[in-house]
């Protein structure tokens, strides 16, 4: 082999590895660019006044309490509706129908559901939960929506978690005389507890950024009102920002960057609540 | 909790009959040759054409460029963290770039309309305030985590003996990298791939903020176009009466939109399922 292959070899090599380090911290500079221009413009609108005004036309009295409201309103019945049938759910593929055949066909179809666009789910949830059950576009199908958006993601984390619990736990509990539901509810719902809510914390983390499927089930973009019940109708937070950014005033381009850095501050706290769970957790075993 | 279980099947059973009712519906007052095969979409005009190909250019074109920005980067960021660095760096990273996905997408949006359009415009002066090209290129760093922690998976699943086999032949890492490794992973690398299109395809916000709402059958990443996502939202937010055929044209779109991720998703799958035999 001569010297001269050698060295190109080797100088490949050593540029593909600073390329790879180019492309690792690529997006996430990209992203701080991005974040960084964001704050510059809209951090100074953000006031007490603008959390606790409703939208308005005049840019500079605009603000986001029904937005707010709206999402927690939504994130609130999502999680009541997605997390016990989710978990649920994962149980039950988990412990009860492992090589059965319809736990086969259940499992393709989580797979295949995960994968459906949220606007699919919006379609869906604008059909049957507004006009077949009549609720129109009222937080309840938005939260229904999102709940059967979302639960694919709490079922998939939540049986991670289950098959994560060490076999010796589980054949203690039948040691000392405990039932399949006794060592399930005793021993390995707690056990794979801090699994379980880091799916829930994610999957909650991508409804509240979800626009697209409630902007189809029929969320409104202008709401000067603070829902009072599950049959509101509603906005929430990203729905807000979406109107803002389609209108030509730049003024709103500025409520936009401020509803932006309130929604990624929620975003960003639940994630990193996600990942210090599952470092603890990856420490635990 | 056999029911809990089971209402996922009952998602996809009345996502089924949502798309399939109106579609029939739909496709009783439209030929499904016309559907096909007109170059306009203009349903919501005086003079009707209900062309699903402009859209569906629309929706290629933005996830084309979104997959040329991510598939390289995404499989360099794989081999990279696998092959050159430790595995301590790599379990710090990998949860870095999983911040990219949490971003909501309205916000990705935000940053095509604001930040990379004025710039690209900078460069393109003729470029359209409404594009494909920003549009893609944001969704493109949105999904990277998507492809490099499928790609990952594929590359860790490679046996070590394979790698080693490679380095004491003298090879360098990069080659052990482009001859031994991707050829070993392909078909874990081309879900990820399968599975990040899929992705594109269905998303929504970014492109409805950004790349505008003209269906126009071009592949011109430069003008304004409209995808079949942005038409759904489109027609979502204005008036349009239910039960009309104009409220029907976004499940008619819808249906075109799950047929190709449906594809695409169990075309993966199926893939996943025979990469998963290789090795045992």
């Amino acid at each position: 082999m001569s010297n001269r292959f050698e060295k190109i070899s080797r100088f490949k090599d050593s540029s593909f590895k600073i390329f790879g380090m180019f492309c690792t911290f690529f997006g996430l500079a990209m992203l701080a660019i991005f974040i960084s221009s964001i704050f510059n413009e809209g951090i100074s609108r953000i006031s007490w006044d603008f959390i606790t005004s409703y939208p308005s036309r005049n840019p500079a009295k605009a603000g986001i309490l029904s937005a707010l409201a709206g999402t927690l309103w939504i994130i609130v019945i999502t999680a009541l509706a997605a997390i016990p049938i989710g978990i649920g759910a994962a149980i039950y593929l988990e412990e009860f129908s492992k090589k059965s055949r319809l736990g086969k066909i259940i499992e393709i179809n989580i797979t295949n559901l995960a994968g459906v666009p949220s606007i699919i789910y919006g379609l869906l949830g604008l059909e049957i939960f507004g006009r077949m059950m009549g609720m129109g576009g009222s937080i309840l199908a938005g939260s229904f929506t999102l709940a059967l958006l979302i639960l694919p993601i709490i079922i998939v984390a939540t049986r991670e978690a289950i098959k994560a619990v060490p076999s010796s736990l589980r054949e203690a509990s039948y040691a000392l005389g405990a039932s399949k539901w006794q060592t399930v509810k005793s021993t390995v719902i707690p056990s794979a507890s801090s699994g379980i809510i880091t799916g829930i914390i994610i999957a909650i983390s991508r409804a509240i950024g979800g626009a697209a499927p409630l902007i189809v089930v029929g969320a409104l973009a202008y709401v000067p009102f603070v829902p009072t019940s599950p049959t509101s109708e509603f906005t929430v937070l990203p729905i807000q920002i979406f109107n803002w950014v389609s209108r030509p005033q730049a003024a709103f381009l500025v409520n936009a960057s401020a509803g932006i850095i309130i929604l990624l501050g929620i975003t960003f706290l639940l994630n990193a609540a996600a990942v210090y769970l599952r470092i603890k957790r990856s420490v635990k075993y | 909790m056999a029911a809990c279980a089971l209402l996922t099947i009952l998602t996809t059973a009345g996502i089924l009959y949502v798309l399939l009712f109106e579609a029939f519906q739909f496709f009783s007052e439209v030929s499904i040759v016309d559907f096909l095969t007109d170059t306009q979409w203009t349903p919501l005009f005086a003079d009707k054409h209900f062309g699903i190909l402009p859209l569906l250019t629309g929706t290629l074109l933005t996830s084309f460029i979104a997959i040329m920005v991510a598939l390289p980067i995404g499989l360099t960021i794989a081999l990279y963290l696998n092959e050159y660095t430790s595995p301590r760096f790599k379990n710090i990273i990998k949860p870095l770039l999983e911040i990219l996905a949490s971003v909501p997408t309205v916000v990705y949006g935000f940053f095509a309309l604001t930040i990379v359009t004025p710039f690209l415009q900078t460069i393109f002066p003729s470029m359209s305030g409404f594009n494909s090209l920003s549009a893609g290129f944001v969704m493109g760093i949105m999904i990277i985590p998507y492809v490099s922690s499928l790609s990952d998976d594929a590359i860790s699943a490679v046996p070590r003996y394979i790698r080693e086999g490679s380095l004491a032949l003298g090879a360098t890492r990069f080659q052990t990298a482009f001859k031994v490794i991707i050829p070993s992973a392909s078909s874990g690398i081309i879900v990820s791939a399968i599975l990040a299109i899929s992705r594109a395809i269905g998303e929504t916000m970014i492109v409805a903020i950004a790349a505008g709402q003209q269906p126009k059958l071009t592949l011109d990443p430069f003008v304004p176009i409209e995808t079949i996502t942005t038409y759904i939202v489109q027609v979502s937010l204005g008036d349009v009466a239910h039960n009309s055929l104009e409220y029907r044209t976004i499940f008619a779109a819808g249906i075109a939109l799950f047929v190709f991720t449906f594809l695409l998703n169990n075309a993966s799958y199926y893939l996943n399922k025979k990469l998963e035999k290789k090795y045992v």
